[in-house]
């Protein structure tokens, strides 16, 4: 596939390797704040190649990780209403409410629609004008436009059983948060290369600069990670802390202008509860007041059950890097895919469900030599 | 986040915004995506999708650029387009 | 889904329809015995079913006999490249062969929702006789209940198939050796991804269709040519990868492959890249995988891609002694990095 498997070559992906070891003096600490990157980083092995070189700690960069407790147990109660077809990404399915998932919902006869867009959602629901039709928005900046052009799609359409449950997150505030706590180490990002697609970069430039780190703008694909993690440690090495583009095939400065018009329309910024971090203030989004009645916490009333998140679970402490999903006593043993404690462990983007998934091997070797 | 993917724009479907839309393959499938974030893109344009939405175009300058920050790639050599030999056509 | 209770109710419709499968015809009476003679006969129609015994009265064999059962839930009931009549046939079929047995005779049991259209079990049974002529076996005896509204998904078949040994069954995963090579009969996660695609509307044009095909020709060949196979299994629900663990588990070594090496077409590819679903883990219906001893890759090779269902055959790796890791990929880097077991159904996913 054109511009897919380029980024994918061994011949490159072993120059980089060799650059960055050539160029490392000593070892750095970087942080990648995306899933995505988290995945691609051990599905390649990358962490372990460098590790003698550059420690990764993988950030809170799972949307589907850090969506609260609480609206997990709203879409589940959502799901059972007979009225109401829940839609959603597939990647909520398997995280764990307080009593049940989605996919438990489904099997238990609940109304749980996988769809590939938010748009797939509102033609749901205007082909069915008997059912209220919810749509479980959850993603970082990169999935705002699409969800935002679902309300446009919806009111243009004039429809009356469209909602919104709504948990966007943004990206920024997480790392001005994980950068702020006192045994915070992180020297240098790779910042998230889609989120920068949509929302520019421009904003980590005063951030780089109070911080002394640089950041920078990385793709997903094994040549795109090594050439960020190459330009990062090319600045650590120099005293540099810059905002850099790496990811210049896709993403822009101001990033897509007409996107952000469209998400600013929709949505404004609020303070938000991450799962497992707290409130992170400004670190989400709610839809406008003007479309107030696209959203489905207007629209139902969520029941008062009580909200229950597993004391063992340590996501909190893996979302914000402080350790790795191995450290965790409880990863493959009491916590797995099949029964986890916690989101990472199911998300496709989850540290937990990476390690789990492409780390196998490491969790056999004692756990200081991996650090 | 996020999974996005690189597909070719082959066919306009429509242009009115929020509905602007259009036909995009990615490898041997094909898909109708929204595309009313990208309205000036070009037929045979890449752009990259993310939840049934073109989010950016891919900057075929800016791609080749990556291969010209490494030295010792010899651009010629290297191969820039779908990989053959596991990639089959059994229809 | 609810589940209607049964009532006292007189089963038979005042009115009987024509178009629907009816409690009624579940009940041995009239309606029964026309779904039988009208409907399923003509479709099946040979000497074994004419008679419409108890039971199939079968010749005698001259060596051992082979049995397999299977259970079709699939859903939808039609995606492109087949549908549950084709797949029941060509699953039991499939894992006689793989056996060591020529398949000669199939059951075919149907439970039906009241409700399904009487023209979608006529489709249904038309796939079945068309799959059995293609793999040369008989449906001999069978057997139709039809269940209330919501006490089955439209449509579930069972296959049980008898076939005659004619080698013996591969010795399995416990004869795996360091350096034995593995071979993949065709290109994967076709069946899951077409099946996926259509059940969960993801409206993409142009769909990977389902592998589901007979392999017994391209088993016969291998038997024909003497290829050694150390064990064989047609890789079905968990995909390449389901079968890649459950041989590491029981022979105690170390899978490795390929990621290159693996045969894709470019649908399953885009979809997989859309949808982040690694094709590896999804359901085949027409593939098998293979283990045969260092050094007859070439001839197993040959082989296989003399036969159309098997044409595109590939060797993808080798087995290992037991390094950390049960089944190992390599990737783009060079490294071999661990392959995780399946984990239920791969589902779409955005992040």
């Amino acid at each position: 596939m054109q511009y897919v498997d380029e980024y994918r070559q061994p011949e490159l992906c072993r120059q980089l390797i060799a650059e960055i070891r050539q160029l490392a003096t000593r070892r750095w600490t970087i942080m990648e704040v995306c899933g995505g990157q988290t995945h691609g980083l051990l599905r390649y092995g990358i962490d372990s190649e460098l590790r003698d070189v550059v420690r990764l700690i993988h950030g809170p960069g799972c949307p589907v990780c850090v969506t609260p407790l609480e609206s997990i147990d709203f879409a589940t109660q959502l799901a059972r209403r007979q009225d109401v077809v829940l839609a959603s990404f597939g990647d909520m399915l398997r995280v764990p409410g307080s009593r049940e998932n989605l996919l438990q919902v489904r099997a238990d006869g609940g109304n749980v629609k996988i769809v590939y867009s938010p748009l797939d959602a509102v033609e749901i629901a205007a082909s069915h004008p008997e059912r209220q039709v919810v749509f479980f928005a959850v993603g970082f900046e990169t999935t705002t436009p699409a969800t935002a052009l679902a309300v446009h799609q919806a009111d243009r359409r004039d429809l009356e059983n469209f909602y919104l449950l709504v948990s966007h997150v943004r990206v920024l505030p997480a790392m001005e948060m994980l950068m702020a706590g006192k045994d915070n180490s992180v020297q240098g990002f790779l910042g998230a290369g889609h989120v920068c697609t949509v929302a520019g970069y421009q904003c980590y430039e005063e951030f780089a600069r109070e911080h002394n780190v640089p950041v920078v703008v990385t793709g997903f694909e094994p040549v795109d990670l090594l050439s960020g993690i190459l330009e990062c440690v090319r600045q650590l090495e120099g005293g540099e802390a810059e905002v850099c583009n790496r990811y210049s095939r896709t993403a822009l400065a101001e990033g897509n202008r007409k996107a952000l018009e469209i998400i600013n329309d929709v949505y404004e910024i609020c303070d938000q509860s991450w799962r497992g971090l707290g409130t992170i203030a400004d670190g989400g989004l709610s839809l406008r007041e003007k479309w107030a009645r696209f959203d489905a916490t207007k629209r139902f009333t969520q029941l008062d059950l009580p909200i229950i998140e597993s004391t063992w679970c340590r996501s909190g402490e893996v979302l914000s890097g402080r350790i790795k999903p191995i450290e965790c006593e409880h990863f493959s043993t009491s916590c797995t895919p099949e029964s986890p404690l916690g989101a990472p462990m199911v998300s496709a983007e989850g540290a937990c469900a990476a390690y789990y998934r492409y780390a196998c091997d490491l969790t056999q070797q004692s756990v200081p030599e991996l650090l | 986040m996020c999974l996005a993917v690189p597909g070719k724009v082959v066919e306009w479907r429509d242009r009115d915004p929020p509905f602007a839309s259009a036909l995009v393959t990615f490898g041997g499938i094909q898909r109708c995506i929204n595309m009313a974030c990208m309205t000036d893109v070009s037929l045979g344009d890449y752009v990259l999708v993310h939840a049934g939405i073109a989010i950016s175009r891919i900057d075929p300058d800016e791609a080749a650029k990556v291969w010209a920050t490494l030295e010792r790639i010899d651009l010629d050599e290297m191969e820039i387009g779908d990989r053959s030999d596991t990639v089959i056509d059994e229809e | 889904m609810s589940v209607h209770p049964n009532s006292l109710t007189c089963p038979v419709p005042a009115s009987p329809r024509d178009d629907c499968v009816t409690l009624a015809h579940g009940e041995g009476g009239r309606l029964t015995h026309r779904l039988i003679s009208e409907r399923i006969l003509p479709a099946l129609a040979n000497e074994y079913l004419a008679d419409l015994g108890d039971a199939a009265s079968l010749p005698r064999c001259k060596g051992p006999l082979a049995m397999s059962t299977d259970s079709f839930v699939v859903s939808p009931l039609f995606f492109p490249g087949g549908d549950i009549g084709s797949l029941a046939v060509h699953g039991t079929v499939n894992d006689l062969a793989v056996s060591g047995a020529r398949p000669l005779w199939i059951s075919l049991g149907m439970i039906i929702e009241e409700g399904l259209p009487i023209t979608t079990l006529g489709k249904v049974l038309s796939s079945v006789a068309e799959a059995a002529r293609r793999s040369g076996v008989r449906v001999v005896t069978g057997d139709t209940k039809v269940v209330p509204r919501g006490a089955a998904d439209k449509l579930f078949i069972n296959t049980t198939g008898i076939g005659e040994m004619i080698s013996p069954i591969p010795p399995g995963p416990s004869a795996l050796e360091p350096s034995d090579e593995i071979i993949v009969t065709g290109s994967i996660g076709r069946h899951g991804m077409a099946v996926m695609a259509s059940r969960e509307g993801l409206e993409f044009e142009s769909l990977p269709t389902s592998d589901s095909a007979p392999l017994i020709n391209a088993v016969e060949k291998l038997r024909e040519d003497r290829i050694p196979v150390r064990a064989m299994r047609d890789a079905t629900r968990g995909g390449l990868a389901a079968v890649l663990h459950e041989w590491a588990e029981t022979s105690q070594l170390t899978l490795a492959i390929d990621e290159e090496r693996l045969p894709v077409t470019p649908e399953v590819r885009g979809l997989s890249e859309v949808l982040g679903i690694d094709a590896i883990h999804v359901a085949n219906e027409g593939t098998l995988v293979l283990a045969v001893p260092q050094g007859a890759k070439g001839d197993a090779l040959r082989a296989l891609q003399s036969v159309a269902e098997t044409a595109n055959a590939k060797h993808i790796g080798e087995v290992c002694p037991r390094s950390l890791a049960a089944v190992v990929v390599r990737r783009a880097l060079g490294r071999q990095m661990p392959l995780d077991e399946p984990l239920g159904a791969p589902l779409p996913r955005i992040c």
